[in-house]
């Protein structure tokens, strides 16, 4: 589903990823660690296609096609969902009117029947009580004086209501107390399926407890330098960073 | 000689032959049978000439290069129209509130067939200037003569002198009204000029609620040069909006003036999209214990337009409240103005006075001037300005287009959210719709329709 080959990304002139490959298959699910400053949210980044990031070398192609080439928003319509570290707040848009013009954006791009009002109501309905989303919050402008948590669940929700193929969820777990850790990793584990993929952007080993990979791989100085099972996390919890990455400067315990 | 010499200093005036072309103008206007009405137009286009259209060298004006205008020829208003455009009106600005009056004014003109003038409530008398000056000149003789002589207003004194048609509202005693004021440009030959005279006499504890709109058939050129001067007894409340689509070729320059008694209420809010280049000008004199005003606007301009807003507001009594709140969304090249000052009295101890301005950049070339001002002459009083010009939030836009929507649409989403968060000011319900509309019409013929 996605080919990522030798890719190498600057921002601000300083090169941040240097050569990174990976390969994702639909319906798994690929963890990615590494320590501050590796590059983690530079790879979410250049996937959801923010400005300001920019590809030297290498070529990231999706289902198919040049995803690089793809404007933010058509990247969001073929499927590319970013659950953002930190979700922006907006104050003056409605939740529920950012929702529906953003489902009904990609349902739209899909060929699918854009939701009405009544049947959009119904849908949220269902997502957010899985969600412990009030509905309250719902009516709140978007994500201005929610908590970390509120903000976090709420990324989910846009994701369980757009249901994208390929979802990329760059440290969702930060700012987490456990319980929220738990509904937030249930309803990640609810969108898992045969045809959609998730790249898991994490420093800490914790939230694989609750979202069990397929593949784990370790993410240093711009490169995959290890990739393996959910073992390796484990691992990496053990050792640290600079056990499986020698060299690494300012590594740390992932625990 | 000193008085004499501040008059006419050098490049503080502008010439206008169309003002000197009063004599020979005057015999188009109504009333001209009314001696006394003769007498005050000559008072007023002596008081112009003694001023002069404002040049840039004047303080209050020094945003705005009123020099085009000056130059230009204006014909007199055409008074009659074809049914053709008459119910291209009815189609295309309906009436919206039933249950409330409306009167429709067709290039500066009352159109009695357009207008709806069911029979008013108890104690509330609405009726056209030129009505006026036809059937009831005693009246009208006499609310002129109430209102504020606009000192050193020259447009006002042109208004003065012109003034062909309008609209009085008189409010006995805890009447109430809801009236909406239709004023529509209609192509013509040569440019014309409207100088409509707008006065609302608000008894004690009355209520009103005036919602107008300004807007044109064509993209013509013209003039509409507005004067409206308001009274509120104690304890009258007042909810006054104004939209403001004229033709983007159009001018327009309008003056506003209240004087509030005590405990008074004046909520005014202005939604500017039109016109090459408009005015607002607000003065309101707190007159009286407790009376309060709320003066709040939103200009959205783009290519060359430009809005120059001018509130004052002045505390001469204690315990009085006053609100001036300005936003405007600027592309192109429009230059957006807010100039507001609020006097203080030594009398008017707790005074409480906010002044906030905020403009949105959508584009390098726009321009914002900016200039609150406060003259505190009490010591016990709470007031404060602010005022800020930023950008859209490249955050905020790539987070929509992440989801999907559109860069235009999210900056559009956007914009309506700047916009529609200061609407909630307006708490008159018809009035916020028809403001809220004009918003979206904006974005809409931009190309930036947003979400819902």
């Amino acid at each position: 589903m996605l080919e990522v080959e030798g890719l190498c990304v600057s921002v601000a002139g300083k090169e941040i990823l240097k050569g990174l490959d990976l390969s994702v298959e639909a319906g798994t699910v690929h963890a990615i660690m590494g320590p501050n400053g590796s590059g983690k949210s530079t790879l979410a980044y250049v996937l959801a296609g923010r400005d300001g990031y920019d590809v030297t070398a290498g070529s990231v192609t999706y289902r198919g096609q040049d995803l690089l080439a793809l404007k933010p928003e058509m990247r969001a319509r073929e499927g590319v969902f970013l659950a953002f570290q930190y979700p922006v707040e907006i104050p003056g848009v409605g939740s529920a009117t950012f929702l529906k013009t953003a489902v009904n954006a990609v349902r739209k791009h899909r060929g699918e029947k854009e939701y009405d009002a009544m049947e959009f109501l119904k849908v949220v309905r269902e997502k957010r009580e899985a969600l412990n989303i009030s509905k309250e919050m719902i009516r709140r402008p978007l994500n201005v004086g929610f908590s970390g948590g509120e903000k976090k669940r709420n990324e989910v929700l846009q994701m369980a209501l757009i249901e994208p193929t390929l979802a990329i969820l760059d440290e969702t777990d930060s700012g987490l107390d456990i319980d929220a850790l738990k509904i937030v990793a249930d309803g990640v584990n609810a969108l898992r399926a045969p045809e959609r993929a998730m790249i898991i952007i994490t420093h800490y080993q914790r939230l694989l407890d609750y979202i069990v990979p397929d593949h784990v791989h370790v993410l240093a100085q711009g490169r995959i330098v290890r990739s393996g099972g959910k073992e390796l996390a484990l691992e990496l919890e053990e050792n640290g960073y600079g056990g499986i990455v020698p060299g690494v400067p300012g590594a740390e315990a992932a625990a | 000689m000193a008085a004499l010499s501040a008059i006419t200093r050098p490049g503080r005036s502008i010439a206008m032959p169309y003002a000197a072309n009063f004599e020979a103008l005057r015999a188009h206007l109504p009333g001209a049978d009314l001696p006394w009405l003769a007498a005050e137009r000559g008072k007023a286009i002596a008081r112009f000439a003694e001023l002069g259209l404002p040049s840039q060298k004047v303080e209050e004006w020094k945003y705005s290069n009123l020099s085009r205008l000056a130059k230009m020829e204006f014909a007199p208003s055409e008074q009659n129209v074809s049914p053709n455009v008459r119910s291209e009106i009815a189609a295309r600005f309906a009436r919206e509130n039933a249950q409330t009056h409306r009167l429709v004014f067709i290039n500066g003109h009352l159109d009695s067939t357009l207008s709806d003038r069911a029979d008013p409530a108890d104690g509330v008398r609405v009726l056209g200037v030129a009505e006026a000056m036809a059937e009831d000149a005693e009246l009208l003789k006499r609310h002129l003569a109430a209102a504020p002589p606009f000192n050193g207003n020259a447009l006002a004194a042109l208004n003065s002198a012109f003034m062909a048609d309008g609209c009085m509202v008189i409010l006995q005693p805890d009447a109430e009204i809801a009236l909406d004021l239709l004023f529509v440009a209609a192509p013509g030959t040569g440019i014309p000029a409207y100088h409509p005279r707008l006065v609302i006499a608000a008894g004690a504890n009355s209520r009103a609620v005036i919602r107008e709109r300004h807007v044109a058939l064509g993209e013509s050129e013209y003039w509409s040069n507005p004067v409206t001067a308001i009274g509120l007894e104690s304890g009258a409340h007042m909810r006054h909006y104004k939209l403001q689509e004229e033709s983007p070729n159009a001018w327009q320059t309008a003056l506003i003036t209240a004087r509030l008694a005590a405990r008074a209420v004046y909520e005014n809010f202005i939604v500017s999209t039109g016109g090459r280049y408009a005015r607002n000008e607000i003065e309101v004199a707190l007159n009286d214990a407790g009376a309060s005003c709320t003066l709040g606007g939103s200009f959205m301009l783009a290519d060359v337009q430009q809005v120059d807003n001018r509130l004052r507001v002045d505390h001469a009594a204690p315990e009085c409240t006053s609100r001036q709140i300005y936003k405007g969304v600027l592309d192109g090249r429009a230059h957006g103005v807010f100039q507001a000052k609020t006097i203080v009295r030594r009398d008017a101890q707790k005074s409480d006075g906010h002044q906030l301005s905020r403009a949105l950049m959508l584009s390098p070339g726009a321009v914002m001037d900016t200039k609150p001002e406060l003259e505190i002459y009490a010591d016990d009083v709470k007031c404060s300005h602010g005022a800020t010009v930023g950008e859209l939030d490249d955050e905020q836009i790539f987070y929509l287009r992440a989801r999907g929507i559109g860069e235009a649409a999210a900056r559009g989403l956007l914009i309506a959210a700047f916009m529609n968060e200061h609407l909630d000011m307006v708490s008159d319900t018809p009035a916020r719709k028809m403001l809220g509309a004009a918003v979206t019409r904006w974005l809409a013929s931009r190309g930036l329709e947003g979400g819902e």
